[in-house]
């Protein structure tokens, strides 16, 4: 219990690490379309060591050896893919933004789209038995209802 | 002493709480006038204690009373005065006590403002309320007290986190927890009504103003803290689908959502049941937000484990609301069955469909944040869940929602066909049609497809918005303030749309290093460099640069970015400069001295970034219209009912 009030301080530094925003001294990579790979790849990767950043917003000095690690594989001619794997290999999952679909995030990439199905479903029942009702309550013409 | 009178004041105030929910619950319970006519007062005796409590936390700030841990910990003696205040929600205890004189606040207003609800059912709404109130001043009693002593005292302050210093950030977590604990209006009026077992129309048309009230401070609070991160966290985002902000955006879906369907439920007395669950739903989103922020749950799963105390309190807390109010909802629910239909196409089928898609937001939302945390807590691996699949999940989400939003207003309650739709609005039609195209012509190869996409339906928005409060005027139809208010919001959600899609897609970010008196060129804007300068601040040093922006050798402005170190703490902060414009800023942030003068520095140009902050201020204007309109709803709809009894009398 002696370790509480370090424990919470340290959390409230993590917290509230501040924001010093990241920028390399290194030049341009040699074309727009590499630039443009480069900035998506960064905005993907997480830095490990962060609060909830890319590897492209901290600056962070793991952040700064990941961009280049990203810069010179693409410079090498590595593709996405084999550029994403690496940091896998090296750092686990947890470095992709984007959770990649395999096994244990199948619930959450398939989720959405299923709560969806079955609340579009739900729609179709519910408007089915209110027309139901209408057509039995409103034999003959309806009177409409404006809004206000 | 003044610290002791907060903590005695806290103790009173759950006391008061306690009285308010007892008496409130028996006397419904039993028809017992005397007992429930203690209700109001003793919601008011509550605000009173709980006001002076965070009153003597305020004093003890601004006297510098460090003795009191937590003014020790978050304040400082050369903070300026105003950020002496703020402090007093800058961390935990202090939060949790704003979060409770809020809550108390908006139970006096409900107990002020009811008059002419049946006695018997307001005494539950503020029993209900007083129930939240107790759970809150018991988690602060017991694992957050903000009064703790320290001895012996400190001899100066820890500064306050220097992102709070800031006017925008200072203001942004009152806005939310208004917007949060208003949530629970909605909430005791929804559990109000399951207990009593009725479920009328009256019951939405007194929810509807508090829930949008509720919703436009958190409009407020979310626009605040977007426009907030965007300029002072340095890189020029807006959003970063961080979990503290999932945490107020879910409860904001929610209640919009909740808000249309409360429009059904007043307007054609359906939809009850479903409207009742939104409510519940929506505060205890506000609940689960209030946990993830407060528990560190968030920064990991086992920071979480070694002080569990705090987040099970609050996980406690919530299974007690969540489950409680689902079980009596299982209970009472399918009792609200309304015998009334509409055809396919009708006013309440898109508004169904907009609550089928502001929800599933929400849930993917809640999935998104929850999940990495679950699969860490079960052993199942370690992922990260960021903006990449909150984009592409959100996306194709809101933009059917967009498209709707522009139909909808058109079309009529109960029934509607096509034919009249097409052929009373030809005009706006073709209008949308032609500018579609522009949009595409315009757009299509410098933004890709799903910008501009997103672009068009946000002037489709726009436009069949704009042009169904034209058609009503020249029609001569009456104009409320809720049909302004309504037009305004969804004005505001067009320009937020537009505005992110033009800014995300267009937007031109560029990292340099630049000695001085060079310069680049951007989107024809030509940023020199010019020099820096040292600057002093109150409780502050720094660095700062001077940059001179010109474009076709006309001088457009100039920008002077800083970098900070705070005294108190040492740490450093980034303070971009930016010049705003309504259909660009240009922005620059320093990053790091590299010897000889030379800086890195980032320079952005972001067209139409401003739409999203104007936007959710609309819509803020919008609530406000719409609620000023409800006392003179309710009046017309009293004399129409007092009306009808007389006629019932006679006949």
């Amino acid at each position: 219990m002696k370790m509480l009030p370090f424990t919470i301080m340290t959390l409230l530094a993590l917290l509230f690490a501040l924001p010093v925003f990241a920028v390399d001294t290194e030049p341009g990579l040699a074309n727009r379309h590499l630039e443009q790979r480069y900035e998506i790849l960064t905005h993907e990767l997480r830095c490990l060591v962060c609060q909830n950043e890319t590897i492209a917003d901290s600056s962070a000095s793991l952040a700064a050896d990941l961009r280049a690690q990203v810069r010179s594989q693409l410079l090498a001619g590595k593709t996405d893919d084999q550029i994403r794997q690496y940091m896998v290999a090296r750092y686990g999952d947890f470095v992709l933004f984007k959770p990649p679909v395999q096994p244990n995030t199948w619930l959450l990439w398939s989720g959405p789209f299923l709560i969806l199905l079955i609340g579009a479903l739900v729609v179709v029942l519910v408007v089915r038995s209110k027309t139901r009702i209408l057509q039995q309550t409103h034999s003959g013409r309806a009177e409409d209802e404006r809004d206000n | 002493m003044i610290p002791e009178i907060g903590q005695m004041a806290l103790v009173l105030a759950l006391c008061m709480a306690l009285v308010q929910s007892m008496f409130g619950f028996i006397g419904a319970q039993r028809g017992d006038t005397a007992w429930m006519r203690v209700v109001r007062p003793a919601a008011g005796a509550q605000f009173g204690f709980i006001a002076l409590a965070f009153l003597m936390l305020v004093v003890s700030l601004l006297r510098s009373d460090f003795s009191v841990l937590y003014v020790a910990q978050n304040s400082n003696t050369q903070l300026p005065w105003i950020y002496k205040i703020a402090a007093a929600w800058g961390a935990h205890e202090g939060s949790l006590l704003l979060w409770s004189s809020i809550l108390a606040l908006w139970t006096v207003g409900v107990a002020l403002f009811s008059g002419k609800l049946p006695l018997q059912f307001i005494s539950r709404v503020l029993a209900v309320m007083g129930v939240i109130s107790i759970g809150f001043l018991l988690f602060m009693l017991t694992t957050s007290d903000p009064f703790q002593r320290l001895l012996p005292p400190a001899q100066q302050g820890a500064d306050l986190n220097p992102i709070l210093q800031d006017p925008a950030m200072a203001g942004h977590p009152p806005m939310l927890y208004m917007g949060y604990v208003g949530l629970s209006v909605a909430f005791a009026f929804a559990i109000a009504a399951l207990i009593g077992g009725k479920m009328d129309s009256i019951w939405a048309r007194w929810a509807r103003p508090w829930t949008i009230v509720a919703w436009l401070f958190l409009t407020l609070g979310i626009t605040l803290g977007s426009w907030w991160s965007y300029y002072e966290l340095g890189w020029g985002g807006w959003w970063f689908w961080d979990p503290v902000e999932n945490a107020s955006f879910m409860p904001w879906l929610v209640a919009t959502a909740l808000i249309h369907s409360l429009n059904v439920t007043e307007k054609r007395g359906m939809f009850k049941s479903w409207t009742a669950l939104l409510a519940i739903a929506a505060f205890s989103l506000s609940l689960l937000g209030t946990f993830l922020v407060r528990s560190g749950v968030l920064i990991s799963v086992h920071a979480f484990a070694t002080d569990p105390r705090r987040g099970i309190f609050v996980l406690a807390l919530i299974a007690v609301v969540v489950g409680g109010s689902l079980a009596l909802y299982a209970w009472r629910a399918p009792k609200l069955v309304s015998e009334d239909g509409f055809a396919p196409l009708s006013r309440e089928t898109l508004l169904m469909l907009n609550n089928l898609l502001l929800v599933v937001a929400a849930i993917a939302i809640l999935l998104g944040t929850l999940y990495p945390l679950i699969l860490d807590a079960l052993n199942l691996g370690k992922i990260s869940v960021g903006p990449p699949y909150f984009d592409s999940i959100f996306t194709p989400l809101m933009l059917p929602l967009l498209l709707l939003m522009g139909i909808g207003p058109y079309v009529f309650w109960k029934r509607d066909t096509v034919g009249r739709l097409l052929a009373q609005y030809k005009l706006t039609v073709w209008l949308i049609a032609a500018l579609t195209i522009l949009i595409f012509v315009w757009l299509w190869r410098d933004a890709g497809l799903v910008a501009t996409v997103a672009a068009a339906t946000a002037v489709w928005v726009l436009v069949s918005t704009l042009m169904n409060l034209v058609l009503r005027w020249r029609r001569h139809q009456l104009l409320t303030r809720s049909v302004w208010g309504m037009t305004l919001a969804h004005l505001g959600i067009g320009m937020v749309a537009l505005g992110i899609a033009v800014t995300s897609s267009l937007g031109i970010e560029q990292d340099v290093t630049l000695s001085p008196g060079q310069s680049m060129d951007i989107h024809g804007y030509h940023f020199q460099f010019a020099g820096t300068r040292d600057v002093t601040g109150p409780n502050y040093q720094g660095v700062e640069a001077l940059i001179r922006i010109t474009r076709n050798g006309e001088p457009v402005t100039e920008l002077h970015p800083q970098k900070r170190v705070y005294d108190g703490n040492s740490s450093s902060a980034t303070e971009a400069d930016l010049q705003p414009g309504l259909f660009r800023d240009l922005y620059v942030a320093l990053g790091q001295p590299l010897g000889n003068g030379a800086w890195s520095m980032r320079l952005q140009y972001k067209p139409l970034v401003r739409f999203l902050w104007l936007g959710g201020l609309l819509m803020v204007f919008g609530g406000i219209f719409a609620v000023s309109d409800w006392r003179r709803r309710v009046r017309a709809t009293d004399t129409a009912l007092s009306a009808g009894q007389r006629a019932v009398a006679r006949g």
